[in-house]
């Protein structure tokens, strides 16, 4: 009975109200959003990975739907992180416009593909590629492991226009145990930068990835998120490097905000 | 050479959702022209407002598409050989 | 009924109404939309036919842009409600290609790199309502606009434009192209707003 209960509130749009709003970067925000039946703890919570449906309507009717991804872990308060594309229609409204209090439809959680739970077994080191925006599923990702306690080991490919850019850079900079970020910034660099300074190439993959070989079976390895361009390119430089296709789990909508 | 516009089966997981009734992006699609099979997550997506398109990741061939006509939400799976 | 999100609008610019079709609003953006990759047909390997008339007529690249062409300035509506004002186009008129050929047909399928079809009737074509542009706005029509060319009928909604154009099947009878056979209306006028069959 409660199972039907939830999947039919997945299934439809809901009021949402702007909670907390907290400014990341220049051009990214992070909303909080509540929701009145949001799947708590106890009815099958949203999962690491997965999206919410954003829709917005004007005094005239108009609407406007966007898919946002959940950078909150399970358990947490939802939360999404948009970036404002200056040629878009809803992320200059989230990021700029919309103020705690306003209201908003949300549909979902939604996803069943690129979601990652922190499940027995799963001892393989795991590799996370963002592209821009593109990290927002893969920090909900690394919350859910700490929340969980896992210690499966991760590294995080994080491809930034610029430092200024980066998205989540205090909590990125205290990374938890066993996590470790690398940046690669590929417009502009601070002064006396070290890392990474281009696009990510066959060659960076081969330094920053783990090897195919420490897999554990029936595990995804890599998760990459971001634009298409991104995530193309780093997909098919995991599966030159020996990662299975079947095992590299991809998600191009990181520069879907509009 | 790679459109930036190009999305994938994640981003209509929504309207998957509603069409469908149940989560759909790890059922699997089978191409009705090549024979390809991928998750329905994987497949090359696009959304030029007049409808949602999925695509074959290996032959390109239309699989799906989605329409909205007058708030009833029209769907063609002919290019799919099965789904599921 | 959906709240309201306060302060959300769609972004418009201010237009003089007898230019602006029911429904539509103006923008400054030319959004690219495609139902499918970009085709990047080699110009060496492009070509124009036109077949179903008593023979099939084909332009190459080069023969095609020998034929004479004409820039135009007129205004594009889509069906998805934007409408772009004094859009500027350099292309070969319908006239001119549709002349190279002997036929009696009343209507017309054009198809595209990548499969795309639409379909109109051949009056639509001739009269100066219609033309095979190659350029946009000055410079070469890219890619992602339909470049090397594309079908350009401003007075239909802009999915009846097909991007990509390789060719026109003349055909006695009039038959639904991509959108027209997923709902869409098999004329397409933005005046009577004919977006849907049935409208």
């Amino acid at each position: 009975m409660a199972g039907t209960a939830v999947r039919g509130r997945l299934n439809t749009w809901q009021t949402a109200t702007i909670g907390p709003v907290t400014d990341e970067t220049a051009r990214v925000r992070t909303l909080r959003l509540e929701v009145p039946d949001w799947p708590g703890p106890s009815d099958g919570q949203h999962r690491a990975g997965q999206h919410v449906d954003i829709r917005l309507t004007a005094d005239d009717g108009y609407q406007a739907e966007r898919a946002y991804s959940i950078a909150s872990a399970p358990g947490e308060p939802l939360a999404i992180t948009v970036e404002r594309l200056d040629d878009g229609e809803v992320s200059p409204y989230l990021t700029q416009e919309a103020r705690t209090g306003d209201q908003l439809e949300v549909r979902g959680p939604i996803g069943g593909y690129f979601v990652w739970e922190p499940g027995s077994g799963s001892g393989g080191p795991l590799l996370l590629a963002a592209g821009g925006s593109g990290v927002v599923p893969l920090r909900a990702i690394l919350r859910e492991r700490s929340r969980a306690g896992s210690s499966v080991p991760v590294r995080l490919l994080y491809s930034s226009r610029s430092w200024e850019d980066v998205i989540y850079a205090s909590e990125f900079g205290l990374p938890p145990g066993g996590v470790e970020v690398i940046y690669t910034l590929t417009r502009s660099q601070p002064r006396m930068w070290q890392g990474y300074a281009r696009r990510v190439d066959d060659a960076m993959l081969a330094e920053v990835a783990w090897p195919a070989a420490l897999a554990s079976p029936g595990q995804p390895l890599a998760y990459v998120c971001g634009p298409t361009s991104f995530v193309e390119s780093v997909a098919a430089g995991l599966v030159k490097l020996g990662y299975p296709a079947g095992r590299v789990k991809t998600a191009r909508f990181g520069a879907t905000g509009g | 050479m790679v459109d930036e516009k190009t999305l994938d089966g994640n981003a209509i997981a929504g309207l998957l959702m509603e069409v469908f009734g149940s989560e759909m992006t790890t059922a699997v699609a089978t191409c009705g022209s090549c024979g390809a099979a991928s998750m329905v997550a994987e497949l090359p997506v696009y959304m030029p407002g007049l409808g949602t398109v999925a695509r074959c990741r290996s032959c390109e061939s239309v699989l799906m598409v989605f329409t909205e006509v007058r708030s009833v939400t029209c769907v063609d799976l002919m290019g799919l050989a099965s789904l599921g | 009924m959906s709240p309201v999100s306060r302060g959300f609008r769609r972004k418009r610019e201010a237009a003089p109404a007898d230019r602006v079709p029911p429904g539509q609003y103006v923008t400054k953006d030319f959004p690219v939309l495609s139902a499918g990759p970009t085709p990047h047909t080699p110009l060496s390997q492009w070509s124009f036919s036109i077949t179903g008339g008593s023979e099939t007529k084909t332009w190459t690249w080069e023969e095609f842009r020998a034929l004479p062409a004409e820039t135009l300035t007129t205004d594009i509506h889509c069906v998805t409600r934007w409408s772009k004002l004094d859009t500027t186009w350099e292309g070969v008129s319908l006239d001119v290609l549709l002349a190279a050929v002997d036929y009696d047909a009343r209507y017309v399928l054009a198809f595209s790199d990548g499969g795309y079809t639409t379909n109109m009737p051949v009056a639509d074509l001739l009269g100066g309502k219609a033309w095979v542009a190659f350029g946009y706005g000055g410079g070469p029509l890219g890619a992602e606009h339909g470049g090397p060319a594309r079908l350009l009928v401003p007075h239909l909604y802009f999915w009846k434009s097909a991007k990509w154009v390789r060719g026109l099947r003349l055909r006695e009878a009039d038959g639904p192209g991509f959108w027209e056979n997923y709902g869409y209306h098999i004329y397409g006028d933005p005046w009577r707003e004919q977006r849907y069959a049935g409208d």
